[in-house]
């Protein structure tokens, strides 16, 4: 089709599978994700999904299948086959990793402004005043107060936390990033607040993501595309409001009527 | 040139939780519509109406048949065409009115509208929002709140200020005066008729017949495309 967009995916998986010795993690997993695309993984806790974010982001080593991603030189390698070091790169400048809980993202111990730079640090930033200044600035975008730069996130609330570290992702520009359960955990009230402000970055700055999560209105808030898993297999996928209005699958069909209206 | 161009269309519903039933909606969907052109679909509550507006629209999906999207100098067919190929289509091509609003928390309705143009929230984008906002009849202390809040006719006018900021070449358009009152149902009658001017395809979905007899170029009836079961 022409004129409709870059056709080269940022991330693309291919037969993907984990087994734990003879226990299932997921199987023959092959998908794209195009540069600004955000695609969620809904499916119940043990469907696999989380397994497949952590092959995704290297944490896991497939059993089966290879995942190719294209760098920032337009190469589009495969990530079996990266160096250490260069694994290393991705994480620090290319990817971002949001987990649901804050603590495993973040530095308890260090202050909200040192979290932040800390990873402009790590891509060679030097200058102090700069560092902070773009912290600040980051701070606010995540809407932290900056008088609090200097206060570690033990102090902060779940929500707060869980900003900072969406910041402390983001401040590096990455292409790509991976999130766990973003909002799980957070009150209903926080989670809103959070969704709208990940919406709004996500779209401004034309990232793309991966989201995990077994919310279904996380998904349609946040994501155009989902893939439904089960049992640790792809079950179904689309355009989100595709799979939440038609949904195809028995299975799908059951997690879509089995959400409460408020 | 016809702008979109329905063909040998079929919807059918297989409710997994119900043991398998299978409901059909449509079948043998076909029609045209043209540049400047309003089609309006007819036929009581669930012949099918919406379903076919969100098959074009790509939310639901289409067993059965093409529909095609003319798309700069091609045609494009929304039955076939990948998930994301359909999102630029979405951004750049269809427009559509659904019947109730789906407010996202917190965010402002002039925001809900501006965002139409883009993902940055600027000034122009605000300015132009506001603008038919105003020309839409929504008081301008509502703007800074979330629609969420507000009532049925106000809710639907945000939503139809949101799908006709931009111009797309295809405008879908689901009971868009259903909740209005008269003076509303008039503006929302002027702003279609001045998209048909300026060459927007329309297909709709209107009940209250004076807005159908003033927008209507063609009615194409759904309940011929009813499926035995």
């Amino acid at each position: 089709m022409i004129g409709l967009g870059n056709e080269r995916p940022l991330l693309a998986a291919q037969g993907l599978s984990k087994w734990y010795g003879r226990q299932l993690g997921c199987r023959d997993i092959s998908f794209q994700v195009h540069e600004g695309e955000v695609l969620a993984v809904v499916g119940e806790s043990g469907s696999g999904k989380s397994t497949l974010l952590q092959l995704l982001s290297t944490q896991l080593e497939p059993s089966a299948g290879r995942i190719c991603y294209c760098m920032r030189d337009g190469i589009t390698r495969d990530l079996a086959a990266l160096s250490e070091a260069e694994r290393r790169f991705l994480f620090r400048t290319d990817w971002g990793y949001v987990h649901q809980d804050p603590p495993l993202g973040l530095r308890m111990a260090v202050s909200a402004g040192a979290n932040v730079g800390e990873r402009l640090m790590a891509v060679g930033w030097r200058n102090y005043r700069r560092i902070r200044t773009t912290a600040v600035d980051w701070l606010d975008r995540v809407e932290i107060d900056s008088r609090r730069i200097d206060e570690t996130p033990r102090t902060y609330s779940g929500g707060m936390r869980q900003r900072l570290q969406i910041a402390r992702n983001l401040v590096t520009n990455p292409r790509l990033v991976f999130m766990d359960e973003p909002t799980g955990g957070l009150d209903v009230s926080v989670q809103a607040r959070l969704l709208d402000l990940l919406r709004g970055i996500v779209a401004e700055l034309g990232l793309a993501a991966v989201v995990v999560t077994h919310d279904l209105a996380v998904a349609r808030l946040l994501s155009h595309r989902i893939m439904v898993m089960k049992g640790g297999e792809v079950i179904e996928s689309g355009l989100t409001d595709q799979v939440l209005d038609d949904p195809r699958e028995p299975y799908t069909q059951l997690l879509v009527s089995s959400v409460l209206p408020p | 040139m016809p702008a979109l161009k329905l063909f040998d269309v079929a919807k059918t519903f297989t409710m997994h939780l119900r043991g398998g039933i299978r409901l059909p909606v449509v079948s043998g969907v076909t029609f045209d519509v043209e540049p400047g052109q309003c089609v309006v679909l007819t036929g009581p509550s669930g012949s099918g109406k919406s379903s076919i507006l969100k098959m074009i629209y790509g939310s639901y999906r289409c067993d059965h048949g093409q529909i095609f999207l003319r798309y700069q100098t091609s045609f494009v067919d929304i039955a076939a065409a990948e998930p994301r190929h359909l999102l630029t289509l979405r951004r750049r091509a269809i427009g559509y009115v659904s019947q109730f609003l789906r407010a996202v928390p917190r965010v402002p309705a002039l925001d809900v509208v501006a965002d139409s143009l883009g993902p940055t929230r600027g000034k122009d984008n605000r300015t132009r929002a506001a603008e038919l906002l105003r020309r839409l009849n929504i008081p301008e202390r509502l703007w800074s709140l979330p629609p969420a809040t507000f009532s049925g006719g106000e809710q639907q006018r945000v939503n139809i200020a949101r799908s006709f900021l931009h111009d797309m070449p295809v405008l879908l358009l689901d009971e868009p005066t259903a909740s209005l009152d008269a003076r509303n149902r008039e503006l929302v009658v002027d702003l279609i008729t001045e998209k048909k001017r300026r060459g927007i395809a329309i297909v709709a979905v209107v009940h209250d017949e004076d807005v159908r007899e003033a927008i209507a170029d063609s009615l194409v009836d759904v309940t011929l495309f009813a499926k035995a079961a």
